[in-house]
């Protein structure tokens, strides 16, 4: 049997909801593979909505909205694109970044729609089931996307994601605007480290380790597992229980 | 009959009604089938088809089941909650269940409409939606919506033919209506005119008469070289603050319209132009109401500075106060020759198009002209490649006048900012829906007419501007309002978690969320439309989204996900 990707569509109620409806008044005719969840803005799409989507094994997640200016809420959509983009940033370390998209439709582009939404299934049918679906998912995978949803969870990614724009189009408390290039640099290595965190508090939660066993476990440099775990000892997540030999084991508080 | 959900420890009973839409659904999909898979769904108690859910029938079914049943949820799989959401929202309010206690599938219009020739595929999926229907249906909470006061008082902003008609229409109803005009004097567009099509009325004698319904309305206030300062508050509650001449002035009301009309386009740099010998339509005006047009060859373009890559729309009216010119000059003195050089002449209805006929038979002549290839204009001719018989012309002509088009402001941007209303792509202000809410925003109480919204005739200005004034009647004549419940809120429980940050405060486009006395974050439910992005932003994950909460959302995706979670 072929494979028929399972995909999920976040639709915003005022612009590609009604585009979808559209083109149901137009008999417009797509394939079944996506199933719609409802939201009033695209910017209501949180990044875990995706992460978790994922986990669940589906094939391909469709966030629509409505066109740059035309959003309902003035500046929703906005807001979904910069979540949209951290979301893809974290997936691109497991190469599932392709397996999600962002895309405007109005309400008056039923045609578009069901166009749309074919490509959309067309490319994740080419693109094959996704490696954490399925009966017999990648276990590695799913640890790795359920890091990514507790990195972008995280009270930093979440309020890096927030002020960007305002960082970026206005001002920050000391009345400098980041230029665009200065936040990405940022942004970036923030999702690399709180990534990194997050598989480490993931592993610990499991049982305690070693700095070595977690770099093997994370697949980096020991160095970079002690740094970020000096941090997290900063934050109260991870205290050290014993030292074996000279090696410190560290777990969760 | 079922409990009102107030103590939370209430069993979750789901009924579930499947509706064929006559053959729309159930032509393609087993209706039945699907009703009796919803009934091994997790809570759902009981389950049935009809042929129209939304007909008496259908809803006497719902009714009656909620009574027998006892149930506490309601969904219905059917057409779209677009338009029908409110209808079984009411259904089972009048049977004493919360309204937001209903959820909706959409298995017509996004599924078997669109999967016609796939019936197996889109039975599957209709499952799916059902399944994710069911589980979000047994996670919705009660919500009540909330009641705010009205002052029964209107702002109009601009003095035009549209902001004058709305405002004496409010006036009329008995409303208390202010009138800002940022000019020195009331009449905006309308004091430049002429003649005004279709029947050559003149603009003065209908400007004067509308001023003097203004000055004669009793519950009519007006402000000239005023503008909007600052704007506050919500629908029914706006509190508003004006600026005449550097004095600030505050005013409270329950609704504003705006009426800002548009600006001409100066075509600088365009064909010449010089504003003696070559015009603009309006500056021919000025010239005929001066008796100041000697010229005997005179040739008008019609398009200037529209229909391009720049500004793609058509302004509307620049075709008829070319015929109307024209035929007002022919009728003084047919000797003159008016040559009309058009790419398309656009006059609907019965009037327009019969100007456009007596122009013909006055002698007034048409020339097709293309955007590739458009007229040359030089010293004292015009050449013109004409498109009917594939040849350039050499015109002679002793006056040029330019048909530009009316542009949106340029403080369109910053009222649009105070009223937090949008804009479409050419600047002018964008309606909430072009055909189910033409003269209303998207923000509630904030209204539109006249060509702030695209170029209109003064016909269209005055229909417009009674448009707009009768619906903001409809939140004008209401002593107190019930706005929406499904918004977002920051729960007792979660204030702890709230560090301050202010992120929610940022992102809100409707300035809904303060931080109030006490230095907390405070949700003001009656400006919140609940687009949710302040919870998805919200760094603690404390504010909640009532209606798209976490929790709803996650249980669609894990029932069609379908995976155990941990």
């Amino acid at each position: 049997m072929s494979f028929e990707p399972k995909i999920l569509g976040f639709l915003c109620n005022w612009c590609s909801y009604a585009g979808a409806d559209l083109a149901g008044v137009s008999r417009i005719q797509y394939p079944p593979n996506m199933r719609v969840i409802r939201v009033m803005c695209s910017g209501r799409v949180d990044p875990m909505f995706i992460f978790q989507a994922l986990q669940q094994g589906i094939d391909g997640v469709f966030v629509m909205g409505c066109h740059p200016g035309d959003c309902h809420y003035l500046e929703g959509n906005y807001e979904a694109e910069k979540k949209f983009n951290m979301t893809t940033k974290f997936l691109s370390i497991i190469n599932l970044d392709n397996r999600i998209r962002l895309d405007w439709v109005s309400a008056s582009e039923g045609v578009r729609f069901g166009q749309v939404v074919s490509d959309f299934i067309e490319h994740i049918r080419e693109l094959g089931p996704s490696p954490a679906g399925g009966k017999d998912p990648d276990e590695d995978l799913l640890v790795k996307l359920m890091a990514m949803e507790v990195a972008a969870g995280t009270d930093r990614m979440r309020a890096l994601v927030g002020r960007e724009r305002k960082l970026i189009e206005e001002e920050n408390a000391y009345g400098e605007v980041v230029p665009e290039e200065k936040f990405n640099e940022i942004f970036d290595s923030a999702i690399h480290d709180e990534y990194i965190r997050a598989r480490i508090l993931l592993s610990l939660n499991k049982d305690p380790k070693s700095v070595k066993d977690l770099a093997l476990e994370i697949e980096i440099d020991p160095s970079e597992v002690l740094e970020n775990i000096l941090i997290l000892k900063g934050r109260a997540q991870v205290d050290m229980q014993e030292i074996v030999g000279i090696t410190p084991i560290y777990m969760r508080t | 009959m079922a409990e009102k959900e107030e103590n939370g420890v209430e069993k979750t009973r789901v009924g579930v009604f499947i509706c064929h839409c006559g053959s729309n659904i159930g032509g393609l999909i087993d209706c039945k089938k699907l009703a009796e898979y919803a009934g091994t769904l997790p809570d759902v108690v009981h389950f049935e088809d009809n042929l129209y859910t939304c007909s008496e029938n259908g809803l006497n079914a719902i009714k009656n089941a909620i009574k027998e049943h006892n149930l506490n949820r309601v969904v219905v799989a059917s057409c779209t909650p677009r338009t029908h959401e409110p209808l079984f929202r009411e259904c089972i309010a009048e049977e004493g269940l919360n309204e937001y206690l209903f959820n909706f599938v959409n298995i017509r219009d996004q599924c078997t409409w669109v999967h016609m020739k796939d019936p197996e595929g889109a039975y599957a999926k209709a499952q799916d939606l059902v399944r994710m229907g069911a589980a979000k249906a047994t996670k919705l909470e009660a919500l009540e919506k909330v009641s705010v006061n009205v002052n029964p008082t209107a702002l109009v902003i601009g003095g035009g033919v549209a902001g004058m008609s709305a405002a004496l229409n409010l006036n009329n109803q008995g409303f208390t209506t202010h009138l800002i005009e940022k000019e020195d004097q009331l009449g905006g567009r309308l004091r430049s005119l002429h003649k005004l099509f279709p029947h050559n009325l003149d603009a003065s004698t209908l400007l004067n008469e509308i001023k003097s319904n203004v000055e004669k309305a009793s519950n009519l206030t007006v402000y000239t070289s005023t503008t909007l300062k600052e704007v506050d508050g919500f629908v029914g509650n706006y509190d508003v603050i004006i600026d005449q001449n550097n004095n600030e002035i505050k005013l409270t009301v329950g609704a504003i319209i705006v009426a800002v009309g548009a600006s001409l386009f100066v075509p600088k740099d365009i064909y010449g132009y010089d504003g003696r010998t070559r015009v603009t339509q309006q500056e021919l005006e000025v010239k005929m109401k001066t008796d100041d047009v000697n010229a005997k060859n005179i040739i008008m373009i019609q398009c200037v500075g529209s229909r391009n890559d720049e500004r793609p729309y058509c302004s509307s009216v620049c075709c008829m106060t070319a015929l109307t010119n024209a035929l007002v000059i022919k009728e003084k003195d047919p000797s003159v020759n008016v040559i009309i050089l058009f790419r398309d002449l656009y006059t609907p209805g019965t009037d327009y198009e019969e100007a456009y006929r007596k122009a013909r038979e006055q002698g007034v002549i048409f020339i097709r002209y293309s955007l590739e290839r458009e007229p040359i204009v030089e010293e004292d001719h015009v050449k013109v490649y004409n498109e009917y018989i594939g040849e350039e012309m050499k015109i002679p002509y002793e006056l040029l006048v330019l048909s530009t088009p009316l542009i949106a402001n340029d403080d369109n941007k910053a009222l649009a900012q105070l009223l937090k209303v949008p804009l479409e792509a050419n600047k002018f202000f964008l309606e909430a829906h072009v055909k189910l809410r033409p003269n209303d925003f998207a923000t509630d109480g904030v209204f539109i007419g006249g060509s702030a919204k695209w170029p209109v005739d003064i016909t269209e200005a005055i229909s417009q501007g009674y448009a707009a004034a009768s619906r903001a009647s409809t939140i004008l004549s209401h002593d107190t309002l019930e706005v929406e419940g499904a918004t977002s809120f920051l729960p007792e429980l979660n204030k702890s978690l709230c560090t301050g940050c202010e992120v929610c405060i940022k992102v809100c486009p409707y300035k809904a969320i303060i931080k109030n006395e006490d230095d907390e974050i405070e949700i003001i439910q009656a400006v919140c439309k609940g687009c949710g992005v302040c919870g998805a932003t919200c760094s603690q994950q404390a504010i909640v989204i009532r209606h798209f909460t976490n929790e709803q959302i996650l249980s669609e995706i894990y029932a069609y996900g379908g995976r155990e979670v941990q």
